[in-house]
């Protein structure tokens, strides 16, 4: 039963440095937990600076959820624990020994075992916290059911990696993470492809799952979007979702009985020399698989796209969920008369600028906010890139005063900040709103509970 | 553009707050980020920003206006000098339009301006850039005779009580352009109908040729004379008596193709507009109880004010409805009710203003009842999923 959904409100934008189709081996030294990657988990520290851990080591748990752990990527020693203001657990650092020690979580055919077996194994690994759910975007309860299991195969963010080449030759242990999520809901494991282009068959063959395609411009590959055309989350619903390359991760746990968080990662952007893609372990360090392949002078250090990603500095470390490293031009610079100049530089969605007669041209897009903080004026504008059957900026002010039955009625449930990232590109006003969304999020997510 | 950089970092030390001139910070600040893009930088969110800004989205609006200034100071030159009976060369007739024009301009853009500035110091924000169409808004949409302070007072009335009193930029009601012209329409009538204002020295009254009328077309049909209506060419073209912008449709045309390519103003409110106007008059066609009501939807669309105010003034983002389908329902209903307050009531030659106004004030309520559908909608989806 597949079927094709277009979308039609969105957003390419064309970005300087796509990660040419090549992969190198990177040997890490160094890598990091970040208790900040995940929304909403109160850390309880489980070793000390000095401590070895091997890959599958617990590192810290949730204090709300001991259950869920989080757990070493890499046999090391664990060097620094880095804390911010308020002893915030930010990073813990660890370096990487010469040998590749794994805890033994025992092989098994995920098919064969019974659901809380397959909980339970994914729990103890560490692999728990790969899968997320939708409403809030936070780690999936195991005590909950969700009603399906999204998987979108591709990104269409921009310079996004292309999952086609990223799980080539991986599809046995695709498959087996398929058999895993499949225990894990009574309802549909979704598995959603983009249209058109020619797949490796690793995607396409996979069973057990319902294949859907999608075309159109970004945000198509999001999984919000997904959600949204296929199963509509309503009040109360619960759909858990990941990434292609998670899946693969929870296969390699049954298919080899350890947690190998290797992960194939694409170096992007337009201060990067030569954009390819390497294969590295999670939370690897980003200072020396950069060394020598970026302009280094007054850049911008992003895990994850330029929409969504979180900002590193360049001792910075990959994000828990992120397959791309992005690097591109700071923007602390004045532009005399800018707003009245042609622009055919400057990337717009709107065409006010000339820059749209050029519509193929790959722009170097810097990190200037290009103008000042206003009231919200223009309208019509965010519903031509947000495919939701949503009124946005309704929903946007209905956060910013607060009104929790108002957010409901409008929606909040289908979107999280990474469905409004267009949104805030496009804005004229310069808003913050994927932080508008996160905090509406959270005050209902702290009224829910 | 290095000095004038290194003088304006010279000076912002002592405007900051805490410095010596803190007063002066929104000010000094709406004249910086004028010169030069701020060097802000994302922190949070989306790390690349589009390129437009609110600036920009002005500045286009303005632009889009020019051909309609152009165009007035020129036509109030010809009238002055038709309503002299003196032939003049062209650039003759331009220039004592410019000089006529100029002053309402600077007179809007100082009084208004001053307004904003003075609220966004109060308020401790940066100066919005709203009022850069407005300011050109309001010359445009006046006779060219208006005194000048009465321009003043109106425009200070609309900023501060139309927009400032709301909120600001963004958060009010009525469009400050047209509550700027309903001040005067209301306060003043004398200043903003009748026959003479609407060409240069006409109300002075001397050396005028025997016959010179200078009525408008929309004078001429509320009065009844419908067989001195101008032809639709000179309708089109804008050698007609009128408001300084809105007599060539030709201009307005050119401005709202501006609007449409940049995708900045709305073409659902224009084209809804347009079509709301065009049914009324079918409807009054049929209807035919007066002349009035037989005149062409042609002529009805290009006298007056009718297209300016859709494509200018009816189209503005805060004050027009905000969801799609609203704007479908904003749009026609403004077209129609402009045609029917000029055909129906004869104390208002011109329908248009009130019309668009009269939506302003209903714009939220049509917003209100196209989003309780969307939520009606939503809930129903999750009442026949629980059902499942």
């Amino acid at each position: 039963m597949s079927k094709v959904y277009k979308i039609k409100q969105g957003l390419d934008i064309k970005l300087a440095g796509e990660a040419e189709r090549t992969l190198t081996e990177f040997t890490a030294t160094n890598v990091a937990l970040k208790p900040t990657d995940f929304i909403g988990v109160f850390p309880k520290l489980l070793v000390q600076e000095g401590d070895i851990v091997k890959a599958g080591d617990p590192v810290f748990c949730d204090k709300a959820h001991p259950e869920v752990i989080f757990t070493s990527p890499v046999h090391g020693k664990v060097v620094e624990i880095v804390r911010g203001p308020k002893r915030i657990l930010l990073e813990i650092k660890i370096e990487l020994l010469n040998s590749k020690a794994f805890t033994e979580f025992g092989k098994a055919n995920p098919s064969e075992l019974r659901r809380e077996e397959v909980i339970s194994k994914m729990l103890q690994s560490g692999v728990w916290p790969m899968i997320r759910q939708r409403p809030y975007s936070v780690i999936a309860n195991p005590e909950d059911n969700p009603g399906a299991i999204f998987i979108s195969g591709f990104d269409t963010a921009p310079l996004a990696p292309d999952y086609d080449f990223i799980v080539h030759g991986q599809g046995d242990v695709f498959q087996t993470g398929i058999e895993a999520l499949r225990k894990l809901t009574s309802g549909k494991v979704y598995l959603n492809l983009p249209d058109g282009t020619v797949n490796s068959k690793v995607l396409t063959n996979t069973k057990g799952v319902e294949i859907n395609h999608f075309s159109g411009p970004h945000p198509a590959g999001n999984v919000g979007t997904q959600i949204a055309r296929l199963r509509p989350i309503n009040k109360g619903d619960i759909i858990w979702y990941l990434r292609p390359q998670e899946v693969i991760i929870i296969g390699r746990l049954f298919a080899e009985g350890k947690y190998n968080a290797e992960r194939i990662i694409a170096l992007t952007g337009s201060e990067v020399r030569m954009p390819r893609y390497f294969k590295v372990p999670g939370g690897v360090g980003i200072k020396r698989l950069l060394a020598g392949n970026v302009n280094e002078s007054n850049v911008r250090y992003i895990s994850g796209n330029v929409l969504t990603g979180t900002r590193l500095d360049p001792n910075g470390f990959l994000g828990f969920y992120d397959s791309q490293i992005t690097v591109i031009p700071e923007g602390n610079y004045h532009e005399f008369l800018g707003w009245s100049m042609p622009r055919f530089h400057k990337h717009s969605f709107s065409k006010s600028y000339f820059s749209w007669l050029t519509p193929r041209k790959r722009f170097v897009a810097d990190t200037n906010l290009n103008g000042g903080v206003r009231a919200l004026v223009m309208t019509g504008q965010f519903e031509q890139v947000f495919p939701f059957d949503i009124y946005p900026s309704q929903l946007l002010k209905s956060i910013i005063y607060n009104d929790i039955d108002e957010m409901e009625k409008l929606g909040i449930y289908e979107v999280d900040e990474e469905d409004f990232a267009l949104c805030e590109y496009i804005d004229t006003s310069k808003t913050e709103i994927q932080s508008i969304v996160r905090q509406g999020l959270n005050s209902l997510r702290a009224e829910m509970s | 553009m290095k000095a004038l950089r290194k003088f304006l970092d010279n000076i912002k030390p002592h405007v900051q707050p805490g410095g010596k001139f803190e007063k002066f910070h929104s000010t000094f600040d709406a004249f910086e980020t004028f010169l030069f893009v701020p060097d802000t930088v994302t922190h949070k969110g989306s790390h690349i920003r589009d390129a437009i800004d609110l600036k920009r989205t002005m500045s286009v609006v303005v632009i889009a206006l020019i051909p309609a200034l152009l165009f007035g100071m020129y036509n109030v030159g010809y009238w002055h000098f038709a309503s002299l009976g003196k032939e003049v060369t062209f650039m003759q007739t331009f220039i004592f339009g410019f000089f006529k024009v100029l002053p309402l301009v600077i007179v809007s853009y100082v009084s208004g301006l001053g307004v904003e500035f003075i609220f966004a110091q109060i308020r401790g924000h940066e100066v919005n850039e709203g009022f850069l169409v407005s300011g050109m808004l309001i010359p445009l949409v006046m006779p060219v005779d208006v005194p000048l302070w009465m321009v003043a007072v109106a425009t200070i009335f609309a900023v501060t009580i139309g927009k400032e009193a709301f909120g600001g930029t963004g958060m009010n009601i009525f469009n400050p352009a047209l509550l700027a012209r309903a001040f005067i329409f209301f306060a003043y009538p004398a200043k903003i109908t009748g026959d003479y204002i609407w060409t240069a020295g006409l109300s002075g009254g001397t050396g005028i040729v025997d016959g010179f009328s200078g009525a408008t077309p929309l004078g001429l049909a509320s009065a009844g004379q419908m067989d001195k209506i101008p032809a639709i060419n000179e309708l089109l073209l804008g050698f007609i008596p009128g408001s300084i912008g809105e007599t060539s449709k030709i201009a307005i045309l050119i401005g709202a193709v501006i609007l449409l390519v940049t995708g900045i103003g709305s073409w659902r409110i224009m084209l809804s507009g347009l079509l709301g106007g065009l049914i009324m008059t079918l409807i009054f066609n049929a209807a035919g109880a007066n002349a009035y009501m037989e005149l062409s939807p042609m002529t009805q669309i290009l006298m007056g004010s009718f297209l300016f105010g859709i494509v200018f003034m009816a189209t503005d983002p805060v004050t027009a409805a905000q969801t799609k389908r609203g704007k479908w329902i904003y749009g026609f209903l403004v077209g129609m009710f402009a045609i029917m307050i000029r055909v129906f009531n004869p104390a208002y030659p011109e329908g248009t203003m009130l019309a668009i106004l009269l939506m302003n004030a209903f714009a939220p309520l049509i917003d209100h009842y196209v989003i309780e559908a969307n939520i009606s909608k939503r809930l129903k989806r999750a009442t026949k999923a629980s059902n499942l």
